[in-house]
Order: C-alpha cells, then structure tokens, then sequence
C-alpha cells in the first residue's frame, strides 16, 4: 500500500467533515481571489488609458472648464498628431434617478480618435442621397449627420433595452433642462476594462443648447506623432498657459486614468485587509480540522509506529492529508472565481469595468491554498510524529 | 425538562482549542461584518452631522451636488431679504452664501496619488450659521485676504495643507492659517476661505453654488419650499440641510453596507462549515452521553435544543471575540471620494451598538444554522443503537 492511497483513504473515513472543510477552503479562496479581483480590475482599468495620448485638464482640477479657443494653439505644437476634446455631462434618468450612466460631449474627432479602441457594431443607415462628410467611418455617418446623435456603448443599450434610432432623454444637472438624443450607433470596447456604458454625443449640440457659446470644453485629448515624446509635450502644452486664467495640468491618459484610481483612496487596502481576514478565518477552520482528524487517529498512529513507520513518514502523511484538503478547496475556489467573474461580465452593478480576475490572482489565491495547508497540518502533524507509542496505545477513547 | 446550559458550557470549555478554532472563524466574520457597518456608519455620520435639520439648503434646480449647481447673485440677495430667515444674536440673517469648488492636490503618504479636495468659500455670516465650526490650531482667516483655514482630517492627508503652508489655487498663492473641527463632519474634509478672495481666484465671480439659512420655523419647511420652488425668478431647489447631506451619503454608504454584508454571508457559509465540523464531532464523541441522557428520560426534542445552544454557544463566543477585535477601529480616520460630490471625504470608523448586536445576532444565527443538522442528529439517535455502539 503506497502512503497515496493511505492519505486518500484517511481522507475518505469521515467523507463529510473532508468535504465540509474542503467547501470552507473552497469559499475562502473564492472570496479572496474575487476580492482581489476588484484590484485587479482597477489596475486593468488604468492600462485602458494609452500612452500614446495626453489629456490636458484646468490646472486646478477637473470640474473647471478650458477654453475651446486653446485648441488650435495645441494642435500647433510640434509632435501632436489630432487634438480632440469632451466634457462631462451628467445627465440623470428622469425616469429613475438611480439609474445612471456617463454622458460624454465630444468633439467631432473625438470618437476617430479611439478607433483602435472601438468597434462600431450596430448603426442607423444614413439617409439615401445624404452627403456622407469626407473622412468619416461610414458606419458613423448617421450620427455625424444628426445633430442630436449619440453613440451608445453596447451595455449600456443592453441594459437599457435601447433600440437603434431610439430617443434618449435625460435631465441635465449642470446643464439643466431636457436633452434628448438619438441613438445613431452602438460601439463594443475592444479591451473590455475600457467599459462599453457610455453615451457619446455632440459637444456641438451641447455648446449651442447649455453653454450660450461660452466656447468651453471639460479636457483635450492630444494624440501624439511618438509616444517617446510625451514628457516634452507636455511641458511644452502646459509652458504656454502657465500664467493665463486658465492654466493646464498635461499628462499621459494612462496617468490621466490612474487619477482616478487613486480617487479611491483607502479603499483597496480596506479591500485587502477584508481578503486577509477571510483567509486566516479559514485557515483555524481547516486546521481545526486537522486536529480533530489526528486526535481521533491518536491509536492508529500508535500501531502505525508499531509496525515500524517512521516518524518523518507519519509527520508527511497528515500534511499531505490537510493539503489535499486545501490545495483541492483552492484550486477550486480561485477557478471559481476566475470564470463566475468573468463569465459573468459581473461588474458590481455598474460601479467597476466588468471585473476580471487575473492570472496572478488565481496562482496567488493557489499559493494561498498551499501555505494553508502547510499551516494547518504541521501542528497535528508534529504532533503525530513526536507520539510515543505508549502514549498512543494508553489512551482509550 | 430542558438539560441544563451548564452541561453544554462545560463541553465548549472541554475542549478549548478546538473552540477557539471553530470561534475564530465566526470571529472574523463577525469582526468584517461589524467593520464593514462602521465604515459605513461612520462616513454617512460624518455627512448627515454635515447638516442640520433647521437649516434649508437652496440649489439650482436639477443640480445633485454642490460643485453642479449654481445660484446667481441676484436669486442670493433675494433669498437672503427673505422674512423666513432667522436672525443671528447680532440681529443679522444665518444665511451663508458658498462657492464650492473642488483643486486636484497630491495626497502624502500612502499610495500616493492626487484627489479632488473642497474649497469653500463663506462669508463671515456662515460662522454663525455653522457654529460647530471650532479653530483648534493657528487662527481664523482674515476676511480681505489670501488666507484660508483647512479641516484637521484633511489636514494630515494632502500635501500643502498643514498649518503654515502656501496652497495655489488658479494664480494666487492662500496661506494656511487655521485648522478646524466641526463636529467630526464633512467640513473637517474642506478648505475654507473668504468668498471674496475665493471667488475672483477661481473666476467664479457670477454666482454661488449653494445658500444655506437657518429657517425660523423649521417647522413650516413644505410651504417654504413650495414657495421658493415656484418662484421663478430663482430656479432653485430647496432641501432641508441634512436631508440634503444624507443624499450625498446614501450612496457610498448603502454601496458598503451591501458589499459588507454581501462578503460577510459568502465568509459566513465557510464559518458555518467549520462550526458544523466541530458540532458533528461534539455529537459523535458523544454518543454515549446521548444515550444515558435519553436514559434519564430526556426527550429527543430536548437533546435536540441542548446541542443547538452548544452550538450558538460556541458561534456566539466567536461572535463576542469578534465583536472585540472590531472595536479597535473605532475612530480610526479613513478616506476616499464620495462619487455623489466627485471630493474627498475622511472620516472616522464608528463601531455603533446597532453594529454591535448586528454582529452578535449574526453570530447567533450563524450558530443555529451550523448547528441544526448535527443537533438533529443527535436527537434522532435510538437509544438501543447508541447504547450498543457505545
């Protein structure tokens, strides 16, 4: 009898605490490899950010505007490509208060600007005979054409059971009044971090309808010629209006992103502290496990030694008993938890880009498994090891 | 005739480790659970502290925060003539017309980073009004001039911001001359300065973004609303002050009581696995104990309920133990930004006794559940049977 099948079958003699256990380790990992999910998925959203772009933003902070009359003066710096900009507009459901989604007012190069980034996937035909304008995606002609057109991530048109061609109407909160926009097309992100529940429409309809032509935009995106030169573009966008009304904080989208990450403040090591404590909770259920298995096992391992087994041998085989216990509960639980997450596009509500659980997590969330087992069986098992025989034997359950 | 609940307290205590195995996993549980309500008990105090139920806070209609909403100069002097306005002990109107922006600050420490921090401008008008405002540090600003005094919380957590520093907003340079309570509320996570100063600096010269004044007749608040909401030279909506400062809060705050209660129910299953393991081991090492009961003449039914308060017993010790390590946290100061106004907020964990007894009912709960099959199995055993395996 190998000392496999002798562990396999110690596992099998009381099958329900095995399976118990292995469900309370299974839990355990589910959670901590879902709760580092949640990082994993904001670090992801940071990488959405490219480091080929900058975003300039009012020095001061993002809810103050920039004037729309600084955008050629950029597109004449040397090293930028296309300069585009949006504005933040939130809108709410007039009809649910609760139910809320981006808006962005965006340039009429804007959504150009993220072709690598999106694809078109649903769209109105244009009008027969209609002027298609000169270097559009003609997939985007419809919504080009219609002043009060938007783009609407795949999602979000899901979610809100949208249909092509379909008016959207939402109340402004810092532009008031009633807006209504058509929906002229439907994009999916091609990395899914990048979030697909926006609504994209024109700064134009915005600047005539809210703004009196004050002629002012919430940030520029600048697509640069070569990504190498984003540290002296920056400096040399953010030189020109340093001592204007309006001065500019210029930086890579990627850090741009990062911004709002950091937003978070504590709470991803709130998170991480949370993940922690579910392990060590599990941990004492496992080891206890362990403890209660040797304990009744106290003669057995006595007739074991008897008949010649040694200590290290005996002090192997209970380890090897609680890793299979947690190794099997872990490896379960952080693939569990990998593919419910992602296959789900779960996305806690619309609070995070559709989660997803990264490689490291899950070899994380393995390792985890396997340093509980160390733990939770090197104390009964150099318990068994250490047994004198007659102590063993003495004691009569 | 119930068995006696010392029988069950001296098995616990048999075999302690076991015990605080079992326990300590309920303990964490208990302790996320407790932890998680705090965390939201505490920032949503800190906002809802923000406001007082006799103030009435005037917004422009539509906005759902402060930094989106602005109130011109002409609709601010007819709401501060307005009859409905209490006066202070000088005998002037509690009226404080804000400008409310949000600077983009690097944070110390930490992970590092940049967040949105508040500048309020006030008036002089708007101590009085909020007179839970109290200097701890340095003084309070000159009105006229480039001085400004900051939240102690946020204080400690941005850079530029501690007493003596210079801070640049737009092209002016403030200094900070001040630090200041509030009662623990969201105003010790802002910057105040002079609306005057304020205003020109951030070109928001046109308009504020909020009026508040102490009502005096707060009981009378339906119809002052429905006045102001229908008059349309101001295009505003009135809210009381803590209504308005529990909408902000709502949301953060329901978001981590579901995420807290969400995660504690999936660790619980796990903790409830493992007290079912020791229950099931209590009921086996017993079986001989079972049937010299039942010998006795106790019932099925009884036996029953003895192994089921072993059981919460056992699951209750976890919950106290951690209820205990939960308490700690109280009133350690956190922060992050509340999306509902895009700004940071730091505020303390504060463990409530709702908190409390949350977390130990939970552990009770956890308790019966865990307990319920191996209890029923000890009830189910014949006494013939037991006897023999025994």
């Amino acid at each position: 009898m190998n000392l496999l099948s002798l562990v396999l079958i110690n596992l099998g003699r009381n099958k329900r605490r095995t399976i118990l256990t292995m469900l309370s380790v299974m839990i355990a990992l589910f959670l901590f490899c879902a709760l580092r999910g949640v990082l994993d998925t904001l670090q992801e959203s940071i990488k959405v950010g490219s480091e080929s772009k900058l975003v300039t933003r009012n020095k001061i902070s993002l809810i103050f505007p920039l004037p729309l009359a600084y955008q050629d003066r950029i597109a004449g710096i040397q090293g930028i490509k296309d300069v585009g900009y949006g504005n933040w507009f939130g809108g709410r459901d007039p009809a649910d208060e609760r139910n809320f989604y981006a808006q962005f007012a965006v340039s009429e190069n804007y959504i150009g600007m993220y072709a690598n980034d999106l694809d078109i996937i649903a769209y109105d035909p244009p009008q027969a005979g209609a002027a298609i304008p000169p270097g559009v995606d003609p997939k985007l002609a419809s919504y080009y054409l219609d002043r009060e057109g938007c783009v609407v991530g795949e999602l979000l048109f899901k979610k809100m059971k949208w249909k092509l061609g379909q008016k959207v109407v939402v109340s402004g909160t810092i532009f008031p009044g009633t807006w209504t926009y058509n929906i002229r097309a439907v994009y999916r992100a091609k990395n899914p971090a990048m979030g697909e529940s926006a609504l994209f429409f024109h700064w134009k309809y915005l600047s005539e309808k809210g703004m009196n032509g004050q002629g002012m935009i919430g940030w520029y995106v600048l697509q640069l010629q070569d990504p190498k030169r984003a540290g002296e573009v920056t400096r040399n966008v953010d030189a020109i209006y340093t001592n204007s009304a309006a001065a500019t904080h210029t930086e890579t989208e990627r850090a741009f992103q990062a911004g709002f990450v950091s937003m978070y403040g504590n709470v991803p090591f709130l998170i991480g502290v949370i993940g922690l404590a579910v392990v060590f909770a599990i941990l004492m259920v496992a080891a206890n496990t362990m403890m209660m298995a040797t304990r009744e096992r106290t003669a057995e391992v006595g007739v074991m030694k008897t008949l010649g087994f040694q200590d290290g041998t005996i002090f192997g085989v209970v380890l090897a008993e609680a890793a299979v216990i947690t190794l099997g509960g872990g490896i379960l639980g952080a693939l569990v938890a990998k593919f419910l997450i992602e296959g789900t596009k779960f996305n806690a509500g619309g609070m995070l880009p559709p989660m997803n659980v990264a490689w490291t997590t899950v070899a994380a969330g393995m390792g985890i498994a396997v340093l509980m087992g160390a733990t939770s069986g090197i104390i009964p098992a150099y318990q068994a090891s250490r047994l004198k025989i007659v102590d063993a034997l003495r004691r009569v359950e | 005739m119930a068995i006696p609940i010392i029988y069950n307290v001296r098995n616990v205590m048999l075999r302690p480790w076991t015990a605080l195995a079992t326990g300590w996993g309920i303990a964490m549980v208990v302790m996320i659970l407790v932890g998680a309500f705090a965390l939201a008990s505490g920032f949503q105090a800190a906002l809802v502290e923000s406001g007082s139920p006799n103030n009435a806070i005037v917004m422009r209609v539509g906005a759902d925060s402060e930094i989106s909403s602005g109130v011109g100069r002409d609709a601010a002097n007819i709401l501060k003539a307005l009859p409905d306005v209490a006066p202070g002990p000088d005998g002037r109107p509690l009226v404080s017309t804000d400008m409310v922006v949000l600077t983009n600050l690097p944070r110390i420490g930490g992970s590092g980073g940049t967040s949105n921090v508040t500048i309020r401008g006030v008036d002089q008008a708007s101590f009085a009004l909020r007179d839970q405002v109290k200097i701890t540090a340095g003084r309070m600003f000159t009105p006229g001039t480039g001085e400004v005094i900051v939240g102690e919380r946020i204080s400690k957590r941005f850079q530029g911001l501690k007493l003596g520093d210079h801070v640049s907003f737009g092209q002016q340079s403030f200094a900070v001359v001040g630090l200041f309570t509030a009662a623990g509320s969201a105003f010790e996570s802002e910057v105040w300065g002079d609306n005057a100063v304020l205003m020109p600096a951030f070109d928001r010269t046109d308009a504020f973004q909020s009026v508040t004044f102490r009502m005096r007749n707060p009981g009378q608040f339906d119809e002052l609303k429905k006045r102001l909401q229908g008059d349309p030279r101001l295009g505003v909506q009135v809210k009381t002050e803590r209504a308005f400062y529990s909408e902000q809060s709502a949301l953060l705050a329901n978001m981590i009581r579901f995420a807290g209660i969400l995660i504690t129910l999936i660790m619980a299953v796990g903790a409830i696995f493992g007290a079912m393991n020791t229950m099931y081991a209590a009921v086996g090492q017993r079986t001989r104990e079972i049937a010299v009961l039942l010998t006795l003449g106790f019932s099925p039914g009884s036996i029953m309920r003895s192994f089921l308060a072993e059981s919460v017993i056992l699951c209750m010790l976890g919950g106290v133990l951690g209820v205990l390590l939960a308490l700690p946290i109280n009133g350690i100061t956190t922060s992050t930004t509340n999306w509902s106004s895009f700004s940071e907020v730091a505020f303390a964990f504060r463990v409530t006794p709702m908190g409390i007894a949350l977390g130990l009912l939970f552990s009770m709960m956890l308790g019966v559940v865990g307990g319920f099959l191996p209890a029923r199995q000890a009830s189910k055993q014949s006494l013939a049977g037991s006897l023999r395996a025994a």
